[in-house]
């Protein structure tokens, strides 16, 4: 295990619930909350400065029920860190990543799109690979499978 | 007319008095026969059939003993329309702007199963098939299709245009 993981673990331990190795990737869970000062650390401290992604886990039945997963990786120690935190279906809220990386603007947009999570003060969070008009999330897993919305009308013949 | 000759008309029909006259009994046949080897294909690629319509336009295949050979980055100069690849939703108004643009006789070919019937996507984002949005005259099922059946479907859609009537051949034409 790399030695920044190490450091990374200690430094950390107020803020983070829970840490745990998987597969050579550490990951961390944390608080709603503590989300913006953990993931501004990890950048100014730990020189984690490529955002890599930002997707949801829909955990059907549980409470809170949205997981949602952030990678980070560092082009200094080569090493990547995933971060996970819970919001519930009632209010899916989270600070947006914007003001720390620029390109979580459009993985935000995404994860929007998809599972419905809101993104506070990300500035644009129209749809990105779905369309106008479009009803629901999709990725959700009591969205029905085989719901269409098509945009042009069916032939009748 | 000697005795022993084969007639080559059919009996049911008068015998035409001159060559122009027999030609013009068969004006749907010559069009069609005009039309289906000037095929001029409209390439709307979405997908990983793109790659298969690539081995089909190569050298090897041939398609210009169909006139079916040079592809026109223009509806308004093409007159078959082939869906090469998954049609979405999201894509299914562009879709049916480019065949609105393309002029008559137009054709459109299906090629592959995600054009035909939406293949494996059953989901909210794949189109079950571009039929429900415009009239298809061939499909090409296949994941991805063979090049000969590609051809196969060229061919059959030839038959098809040699055998229909065309429209702009009018009593006085």
């Amino acid at each position: 295990m790399a030695a920044v993981l190490d450091l990374l673990q200690q430094r950390l331990t107020g803020h983070v619930r829970e840490a745990s190795l998987v597969h050579g990737t550490l990951a961390l869970i944390v608080a709603p909350g503590e989300l913006l000062v953990v993931v501004q650390r990890l950048k100014t401290e730990f020189q984690f400065d490529i955002f890599l992604d930002v997707t949801a886990v829909d955990w059907l039945g549980q409470e809170p029920r949205f997981e949602v997963v952030y990678h980070f990786y560092s082009t200094r120690h080569f090493v990547r860190v995933r971060l996970k935190t819970r919001v519930a279906e009632a209010d899916p809220t989270l600070d947006s990543l914007v003001s720390l990386y620029g390109s979580a603007r459009y993985m935000e947009r995404e994860c929007h799109d998809m599972y419905g999570i809101v993104f506070r003060d990300n500035p644009d969070l129209r749809p990105i690979l779905l369309y106008e008009g479009f009803v629901g999330h999709p990725l959700r897993k009591d969205y029905p499978k085989e719901q269409e919305q098509p945009l042009v009308p069916y032939r009748n013949d | 007319m000697r005795s022993t000759t084969i007639p080559i008309r059919p009996a049911d029909r008068p015998a035409p008095s001159s060559a122009f006259e027999y030609i013009a009994t068969k004006k749907d046949e010559l069009v069609g026969w005009a039309r289906k080897f000037s095929l001029f294909p409209y390439p709307f690629v979405t997908a990983c059939c793109a790659m298969e319509f690539m081995a089909v336009s190569a050298t090897p295949y041939d398609t210009d003993r169909f006139g079916a050979a040079l592809p026109r980055f223009s509806p308004r100069q093409s007159d078959l329309l082939m869906v090469v690849g998954t049609v979405t939703h999201k894509q299914a108004p562009i879709l049916l702007k480019v065949y609105e643009q393309m002029c008559e006789p137009k054709w459109v070919m299906a090629f592959g199963v995600c054009a035909t019937s939406g293949g494996f996507y059953q989901n909210y984002a794949a189109l079950a098939g571009i039929d429900k949005i415009i009239p298809v005259d061939i499909y090409v099922p296949g994941c991805p299709p063979r090049p000969e059946m590609v051809i196969d479907g060229i061919m059959r859609l030839q038959e098809k245009i040699a055998a229909s009537h065309h429209p702009i051949l009018t009593k006085d034409f």
